[in-house]
């Protein structure tokens, strides 16, 4: 129990490392950036000198990297994540307006792979069927050679929901590591000597491959949400979806930094949140296994 | 399995000569302007028909098939040299260092991959000339990818570092530097080789991603990416099948690596 109280607090504090860390990366890559150096608003016809020089002064403020970080990390521990420069909105509202959807589509996407997945892998893993691995390791395998963005395309084209085409992106990368692992657990001694003492599937999957499985898993569904929120990307781009993923499309294009960046620290944000949710979940069931 | 070898190899010698013998194949090159035949169907003239900008569709696979098919190992290898130096270094040297190094490897590694490539990607500028953005695209690539391999590599290092002949190296006084080129260096490189193999479709891939996203190869110049954005304009899949042709060459490629690849995955397990 100390053990996972401390592996908890270490992935809290790597957590908030990494935050810190992308931040400061983050600044500095937007401070660095082509263009950061001119405004705009400096050219307007309709400012007076005084204007210009305090815009100008207001810039030079930001030339100190540790001061430009010090005021992004106070504004943004306030809510305030900047403003958009192509879309004119605040980050914090765009965030919050197109953010459901993402998680709508992303959600049903990894569901829909999960279920693909475990259903394809255990049906493989009861019936050990050369002719079965053969179609399903095709049809994996084919769809890990398509590019995701491939993928949206035939989505539209095919008048099918962006939540399919992210499950399709996922499914690939799940399947052959839940295959393996399910091939693995079945051909081991103490699960060959329950079918022979004739238990029956169900039992044999509750009370003996379930437990085995569930942290390595576990570990799997983290790296799954990472695959799934890159696919959002081109999914929502593509087939025209307005969240968080088209958001940073756009932003892409427009070179929209401050939006860009809040939206990367978002993203790596959940994805480390997810994976050290996993971590620790699955050396709880470590702990109770042992 | 061996059949399917032997088919993937002669895929992609076939592709690849295809794509080295373009200036012969295709000599008006890929941006040359047909425009009395624009989004011209497949003719004698035009074996795949023309672009909307009215050029040669199968020039422009070619010339798009070279720029891929060149750069994503030139890609590969920087992401491998740059894993072998971070990675390997870090496993050699083990302490600290492989931890500080491995921290930054995580950080890297929870980002999801398109999405730290389009935000780098979007940090230089977008209006450069068709070769820079061809350089930036590949380069970037290159130096986002090592990740994975630094992992590896550091894992193999550190057993390197452990084992018993690198000990007996040490107690025999050898300098630490003569140690990591002469007898840590040798030994990862089946890992460095296999590394370099497996990230080359992944690449090829990411390109394609990125072109397709309007964020890769920029034009005249084509490249896979460049050349799949065309789908965009598609009305139905069995409308105009000849402008799948790039895809199918991509995932034949694509296919034909993890084929040859199969056994160098096992070897980088």
């Amino acid at each position: 129990m100390r053990s996972l109280r401390w592996k908890i607090a270490a992935r809290a504090l790597t957590l908030l490392a990494t935050v810190l860390l992308g931040g400061l990366l983050s600044a500095t890559l937007v401070r660095l950036a082509p263009g950061f150096d001119t405004d705009e608003r400096v050219l307007d016809p309709h400012l007076n000198a005084a204007s210009v020089q305090a815009l100008q002064n207001a810039r030079h403020r930001n030339d100190n990297i540790f001061y430009f970080y010090c005021s992004y990390l106070d504004r943004a521990a306030h809510g305030d994540l900047g403003t958009s420069v192509s879309l004119g909105q605040p980050v914090r509202v765009l965030l919050r307006e197109r953010l459901p959807l993402t998680v709508r589509l992303v959600g049903i996407g990894l569901g829909l792979s999960w279920i693909f997945t475990s259903m394809l892998a255990l049906v493989a893993a009861w019936l050990r069927l050369s002719i079965y691995d053969t179609i399903t390791t095709i049809v994996s395998g084919g769809l890990l050679c398509l590019p995701a963005a491939v993928l949206a395309l035939l989505s539209v084209l095919w008048n099918v929901p962006g939540s399919i085409a992210i499950a399709l992106i996922v499914f690939p990368h799940t399947y052959r590591y839940a295959f393996n692992l399910l091939m693995k657990i079945y051909s081991r001694p103490h699960i060959l000597a329950a079918r022979a003492r004739g238990l029956s599937e169900a039992r044999i999957l509750l009370c003996h491959v379930v437990p085995v499985v569930i942290p390595q898993m576990l570990a799997l569904a983290g790296v799954s949400v990472s695959i799934a929120i890159g696919a959002a990307i081109p999914v929502e781009a593509l087939c025209g979806l307005p969240g968080v993923g088209a958001l940073a499309w756009q932003a892409a294009l427009a070179r929209d930094l401050p939006l860009l960046v809040n939206v990367t620290i978002l993203v790596t944000l959940v994805t480390l949140l997810v994976n050290s949710s996993a971590d620790v979940i699955g050396s709880m069931f470590r702990g109770q296994e042992a | 399995m061996r059949l399917g070898r032997i088919l993937s190899l002669a895929v992609l010698a076939l592709v690849l000569g295809a794509s080295i013998a373009a200036n012969w194949l295709a000599p008006a090159g890929y941006a040359k302007q047909y425009r009395e035949a624009t989004d011209a169907p497949p003719s004698a003239a035009h074996w795949l028909g023309t672009d909307e900008l009215g050029r040669d569709r199968f020039a422009r696979v070619l010339y798009g098939t070279r720029i891929s098919l060149l750069l994503a190992p030139a890609a590969a290898l920087l992401s491998t040299l740059l894993a072998a130096l971070i990675g390997g270094l870090a496993g050699y040297l083990g302490g600290v260092w492989s931890r500080i190094a491995m921290a930054v490897t995580d950080l890297f590694l929870s980002l999801p991959w398109l999405f730290l490539l389009i935000t780098v990607r979007a940090l230089m500028p977008l209006d450069v000339s068709p070769f820079v953005s061809v350089l930036v695209t590949f380069l970037l690539l290159g130096l986002l990818g090592w990740t994975t391999a630094a992992r590896v590599l550091c894992a193999s290092a550190a057993s390197v570092r452990n084992s018993d002949y690198v000990r007996q190296a040490r107690a025999a006084g050898t300098s630490g530097q003569r140690l990591f080129w002469v007898h840590v260096v040798p030994n990862l490189k089946p890992v460095l080789h296999a590394q370099f193999w497996i990230s080359i479709p992944v690449f090829i891939l990411s390109e394609a991603n990125l072109g397709i996203l309007g964020l890769g190869v920029a034009e005249p110049m084509p490249s896979w990416g460049s050349l799949l954005k065309e789908l965009e304009s598609l009305v139905s899949v069995g409308a105009e099948p000849w402008k799948f042709v790039p895809l199918v060459l991509l995932v034949l490629v694509v296919t034909s690596f993890q084929v040859l690849l199969s056994r160098q995955e096992d070897a980088a397990a």
